[in-house]
Order: C-alpha cells, then sequence, then structure tokens
C-alpha cells in the first residue's frame, strides 16, 4: 500500500515538473505576463470624418487579428485572455489624451493601436512615452511621430505625407506630370502635404506652376475659383494636385468634372484618398486619377482572402486602415508570444529591427532608428467606369514603390 | 476681365444657394420669431432625400425637385403643429434649443444610416454640358440653378406682393400686433409659412445634390455663412435676406479670386461686422419696435 502511494506520489511530481519544464499548460506561461491577460486598445474616430476610413470596423480588424492569433497558437498562446477595448477620442488632442492615459491606467490597456487625426496622435505619443507603454500608430500622417515626436513606445505603421507625396508628386512627374498647379486647404496638414507635394515634384524634375491655399473649413463649397485658373495657368499645367480631404475633396472632384478640366488636358491628383472616398464620389467621378495607397485589397490572393473575411464580418472592404490595424495588431501579438512576456520594453525590443512580412506588410521592416515601419507602396489609378467590374474593386495598381524608396531616411530630430 | 466675369458668376451660384436658404428663415423668422437653427438640418434633408429618391427608388433629378421639398414642407408642418408653436410664447431661448436639438437629431439619424463618408449623386445628364456665354463656356447645371433660385425668389416676391397670403404674412412680419388687431387670424397662417420655409431649404439641398458633397454635416457649416447673410440682410426682411444673399455669393468669390486666403475665409464676418456697426439692424432691416 505504501508502495503504490509512493509511486503514485512520485508520478504525480514527475507530471508536475513536466508540466512546469515543458512549457505546455497556458497557466503557467500566463505568469509570465504581469497581469496574466492582454488588452489592446483601439483609440480613435466612432462618428465623425474618419469613422468609416478606420472607426468602428478598425476595432473589427483588430479583433479579427486576436481571433487569428488565437486559432494559430491555440494551447500555446502566451495566455487565453486576450481582450480588445475602443475609445471613440472625436479627432480631439485633448480627448485623445484623457482616454489614453485611462485605457493605460484604469483599463490595464497594453498597447494602443490607430489613432487618426495628427494633433491626436502627437498627444497620445506624449502618452505612451511617459506610461511607458506602446503605441501604434495607424491613420496619422504626421511625420513627427517618426520625427520630433519619436519615442522608444511609439510606432508609426501605415504612411505619411512624405510616402503620399514622394510616391504620388514623384511617380506622376516621371511618367509624364511635368507641371503642377497645387490647391490645397488652409491649414496644417494641407500646407505639409503641399510642401511635400512640391519638393517631391521639384526633385523628379518637374515645376509647380502656381500653388493657392483655399480657404479651410470652405463655408461656400465652391472650388470653381481654382478650377477656372487651372486652365489660364501659363505654362498650362498637366495636372491639378488637391490636398483637399473628406467632404471638401467631394466638393472639389464633382466641380472638376462640372468643368470638365480632365478633358481640357488637365488630369487630377489626390495628396490622400482612401477606398470609402472612391466609393462615395464613385470611379466615375475619379476615373484616371491617380493617388499613393498604402494596400489595397484586390492587389492579390492574399489580400483578398482578407477582405473577403473582412466583407462578411462589415459588409464592406477594407481600407488600408483597416488591414494596417489587423497587421499592428498582429505584430504586437506574435512579439508578446515570442518573447513571453507583456513587459513593454520587452516587447518594444522584440520589434526593433525586426524584417515582417504578412497581410499589410510587404518587405516590411520595422526601423529601430525611429521606429517608422516601413513597406512597399502603391501607385494607384482610378478605373475607368467601363472598367469596373464588382462593387468596390475601384482601382489599378500602375506601380509598386518599393519599401526603401516610398519612406524617406530616419529623421536627425528624432531622438530615441 | 473673362476671368472676373466667370468668377462674378460662380459667386452668383454661391449666391443662389444662400438667397434660397435665407428667404426660407427670413420668411419663418418673420411669421413666427423663431430663429430655425435647424434650416442647415433640412437643406441636408433635402440632398439626401435626393439621393435617396435616385438610389433607392430610381426617381430622378427632376421629380425630386417637386417632391423633395413639398414632403419637406409637411414634414416641416408638421414639427411646426408638434414642437415650435408650443414654445412660441416662452423665452426664444426654447425654439433656439429646439431647433439646435432637432439639427443634432437629424443628424445623427442620417448618420447612423448612410454614415459620414458622402454618398454619391451625380449631375442628370440633360445639364451635363456647359453653355456657350460668348466670353467663356460656364456649366449647363450652374447656369439651371442661377436661373431657377432667380426664379424661385421672383415667385415668392410675386406671392408676397400679388396675393391674400402674401398681404397677410407681410402685414403679420411687419406690425403682428397690429393685423392681428384687424381681426386676421395670423395663427392660420404659421404653420403653412413653416412648412413653407423648410420647404425652401429641401429645394436648395436638392439643387446642391449634383454639385456639392451630400453628407449628414453638408448643411452644419453652410448654415453659419447663412446666418451672416440674413443678419447682414436685416433679420426678417425678405429682400434684403435674398439681397445679401447674392451679395455675400459674390464677395466669397471675389474673395477666393483677388484676396489672400486668411482674408478670403474670413471675408464674410468681416463684412457682417462692418454692416452691424454701420446699421445695426442689418442693410434691409428695419429696428425692431418694443411693440
Amino acid at each position: 500500500m505504501r508502495t503504490t502511494m509512493g509511486v503514485a506520489a512520485a508520478s504525480a511530481a514527475v507530471l508536475l515538473i513536466a508540466g512546469c519544464g515543458g512549457g505546455g499548460p497556458r497557466s503557467s506561461e500566463g505568469e509570465k505576463l504581469t497581469d496574466g491577460k492582454i488588452v489592446l486598445g483601439v483609440l480613435n474616430d466612432q462618428s465623425g470624418a474618419y469613422s468609416e476610413l478606420s472607426g468602428k470596423n478598425s476595432v473589427k480588424a483588430v479583433e479579427m487579428a486576436v481571433a487569428d492569433f488565437k486559432a494559430k497558437h491555440g494551447d500555446k498562446a502566451v495566455t487565453g485572455d486576450i481582450t480588445v477595448v475602443t475609445a471613440d477620442h472625436q479627432n480631439k488632442p485633448d480627448v485623445a489624451n484623457t482616454r489614453a492615459a485611462e485605457m493605460y491606467d484604469r483599463k490595464a490597456v497594453d498597447a494602443i493601436f490607430d489613432v487618426p487625426t495628427s494633433s491626436a496622435a502627437e498627444k497620445v505619443a506624449d502618452v505612451a512615452k511617459e506610461k511607458r507603454k506602446p503605441y501604434f500608430n495607424i491613420t496619422a500622417a504626421t511625420t513627427t511621430l517618426s520625427g520630433v515626436k519619436c519615442n522608444k513606445y511609439t510606432f508609426h505603421y501605415a504612411y505619411d505625407t512624405y510616402m503620399l507625396a514622394n510616391g504620388t508628386g514623384r511617380n506622376s512627374t516621371e511618367q509624364g506630370a511635368r507641371n503642377w498647379y497645387m490647391v490645397y486647404p488652409n491649414y496644417q496638414f494641407g500646407q505639409d502635404m503641399e510642401k511635400s507635394f512640391s519638393t517631391a515634384v521639384e526633385a523628379a524634375g518637374g515645376r509647380v506652376v502656381a500653388r493657392d491655399a483655399a480657404p479651410f473649413p470652405n463655408t461656400s463649397g465652391d472650388y470653381s475659383t481654382y478650377l477656372l485658373k487651372a486652365p489660364t495657368l501659363n505654362p498650362r499645367p498637366d495636372v491639378l494636385g488637391t490636398m483637399q480631404a473628406g467632404a471638401e475633396l467631394v466638393n472639389l472632384v464633382k466641380q472638376y468634372n462640372e468643368f470638365k478640366l480632365r478633358d481640357k488636358g488637365i488630369g487630377l491628383a489626390v495628396g490622400l484618398m482612401f477606398l470609402t472616398d472612391i466609393h462615395s464620389l464613385t470611379p466615375a467621378a475619379l476615373s484616371g486619377t491617380v493617388y499613393t495607397d498604402a494596400w489595397y485589397w484586390n492587389y492579390d490572393v492574399q489580400n483578398r482572402k482578407f477582405a473577403d473575411r473582412f466583407q462578411a464580418e462589415t459588409g464592406t472592404r477594407p481600407t488600408f486602415a483597416h488591414a494596417a490595424n489587423y497587421s499592428a495588431a498582429t505584430q504586437y501579438l506574435e512579439a508578446v508570444q515570442a518573447s513571453g512576456s507583456d513587459d513593454a520594453d520587452t516587447v518594444v525590443g522584440a520589434l526593433e529591427g525586426k524584417e515582417v512580412e504578412d497581410l499589410f506588410l510587404r518587405n516590411g521592416k520595422i526601423r529601430a532608428e525611429d521606429h517608422r515601419v516601413v513597406h512597399d507602396a502603391y501607385l494607384a489609378q482610378v478605373k475607368p467606369a467601363v472598367e469596373v467590374t464588382e462593387p468596390w474593386d475601384y482601382v489599378k495598381i500602375l506601380k509598386t514603390i518599393p519599401a526603401a524608396e516610398a519612406f524617406k531616411a530616419p529623421s536627425p530630430d528624432c531622438k530615441m | 476681365m473673362t476671368g472676373f466675369l466667370q468668377n462674378t458668376f460662380n459667386g452668383l451660384v454661391s449666391g443662389a444657394f444662400y438667397a434660397l436658404l435665407a428667404l426660407g428663415l427670413a420668411v419663418i423668422f418673420g411669421m413666427l420669431r423663431v430663429v430655425n437653427f435647424a434650416h442647415g438640418a433640412f437643406y441636408m434633408l433635402g440632398a439626401f432625400g435626393a439621393y435617396i429618391l435616385l438610389a433607392e427608388v430610381g426617381v430622378p433629378f427632376w421629380w425630386a425637385l417637386v417632391l423633395v421639398p413639398t414632403g419637406l414642407g409637411l414634414f416641416g408642418m408638421l414639427l411646426e403643429r408638434a414642437f415650435v408653436h408650443r414654445l412660441t410664447r416662452l423665452d426664444p431661448l426654447y425654439n433656439f434649443l429646439l431647433t439646435f436639438g432637432l439639427t443634432l437629431i437629424l443628424q445623427d439619424v442620417v448618420k447612423s444610416r448612410y454614415g459620414i463618408q458622402s454618398s454619391p449623386y451625380a449631375t442628370p445628364a440633360e445639364l451635363g454640358g456647359s453653355v456657350d456665354l460668348g466670353l467663356f463656356d460656364f456649366p449647363t447645371y450652374r447656369v439651371f440653378i442661377l436661373l431657377f433660385a432667380v426664379a424661385v425668389c421672383a415667385g415668392v416676391w410675386w406671392l408676397l406682393t400679388h396675393t391674400r397670403i402674401g398681404v397677410v404674412v407681410r402685414a403679420a412680419t411687419e406690425r403682428p400686433e397690429l393685423t392681428r388687431a384687424f381681426g386676421i387670424d395670423v395663427g392660420r397662417w404659421v404653420t403653412p409659412v413653416f412648412g413653407f420655409g423648410v420647404g425652401l431649404a429641401g429645394l436648395a439641398g436638392v439643387l446642391a445634390a449634383p454639385m456639392r458633397a451630400v453628407n449628414p454635416l453638408m448643411g452644419a457649416d453652410l448654415i453659419i455663412v447663412v446666418f451672416a447673410v440674413v443678419v447682414i440682410g436685416g433679420l426678417g426682411s425678405i429682400f434684403g435676406s435674398v439681397a445679401a444673399g447674392f451679395g455675400i455669393g459674390l464677395i466669397q468669390a471675389w474673395g477666393e479670386a483677388y484676396a489672400p486666403p486668411i482674408v478670403a475665409q474670413t471675408l464674410v464676418f468681416i463684412v457682417m461686422a462692418a454692416v452691424l456697426l454701420l446699421r445695426p439692424a442689418g442693410l434691409f432691416g428695419r429696428e425692431e419696435s418694443s411693440a
């Protein structure tokens, strides 16, 4: 009897040791996490101007990343307890600031994602730095996030003004659009974009014939002054470069068509455009327009597969913001898995310098110097209406812009 | 010279929208003494009405031009009976809060159904070309808006000066107490006049759909300028609202073409401030009597 007890105790002890050392049971691995769980925070605009291009569907994309991560790692996952929390920052810097602090402090959020609107994104970068917690910016365009505002915990993921300007400005100029007329909204984003675009155009041997700041907000909703001016300029511009966004872009494009500028030989290049913008304007209104895209849903089989799943969940096709949120959440979770820890410094260390290939990041690399996440970008052109054979498939990719060319070299302004 | 004329034409087209909206505001204010903050939302509903008719029912622009203002006019009458009416005897602040609240509700209802992104609406094919005006070509649709808005304003003017309803409305607008003293039942006309004003905003919305972004917030920016227009024209002055509407359209267009952007951006409010300093009741307004 005593012998049997001894054997049982011995085998129990062996099993226990094996269990601990073998890395199998999730409970013992979970203890490596500070609180046994991972909470991802999506902080973005849920009802305003950016709510459709990102918004609630970005939350859905992050949830898809969590589901895929759990399915991939199963019992071997660093923890099974991964949740997604979300908040609306209404594109206001002060609200973003408060919500971000609240997420890190009270909601036990391990990493924040998305955060459109440059001014709000900069505030969140400050909070991330102060709280020493990771922050993946997806939808803000300002290069300051990997410049003066860069810090150890902030990663700038999808795109920035340099990528847009260099992609569209430089490539269009190289492809023959030598003379440009720039129209931009008179506030920081518009002014920055105009400067970046003009620099890119001139660097490629083109010329900016004229540049005009339009009132912002443009209460009259009318752009005819600029549209009428375009054909009278000398030399006559080959392309009208517009830096307007959202409803202002819609107004401008509708009126561009009204004045038939394309028929007069003046093409249209848009500084920043999302798939949702093309959808609301219709491809017919934009046909021939050139812009730079960070990702396109129907680019290849892998993207299309994701887009089909995304559509089943949300009823719409993903914008690049959605795909990038999915990718950032995946890369964060994989880094936690690989390092077996949710300690911010450890995870950041695991991400720095990493070369990545995933749904969104093609030839991707997370630069250690400034945390700019570089990847291939695409020069896109809206198809003529007759070539659009299925809803949302509005674009043909003219050219892949290699990662090294798409983004600018680390800025000396960035002191990690 | 050609450029100046083109800018002038475009200013008048922008002005046509201001005039139609200001006209509705002026009629409503004159009769009800209600500053209708929901006017921008009704303009937005007009554009969405056109969009819904075309995209979901297949009803073209021309029918929308009749159906949408009529429908919105009836909706306006319903709102007047259900809400506005009950508050007219109270402090004007109550109606301000009511119409402001209505704006938020209407915007959110549309936003929850159609999203924040603009909805597509193409220019009707018949109006897609351009008209040769001698010195330059001008988009047919813009010529149409200009002629149509002028015709509507003239029509309203004729109604006010040549019909019995018009006489009552003008009398009640200018001297409400005296009109009542003559035994005229002003109250009877309040509801249809409110509906009429709302219908005009809806009409402006339908006209805007082909050339402007159709989204839930489209009225919010515009209405600020329209209020400035009404103040410049003289609160309650029907002629003043129309004249100031076209005038402000012109000033904005010239400003954008010839003034530095920072001035163009604030020109309307500079003009408003100047007018208020020189003529506190607006260009065509009269000082309110204490009666």
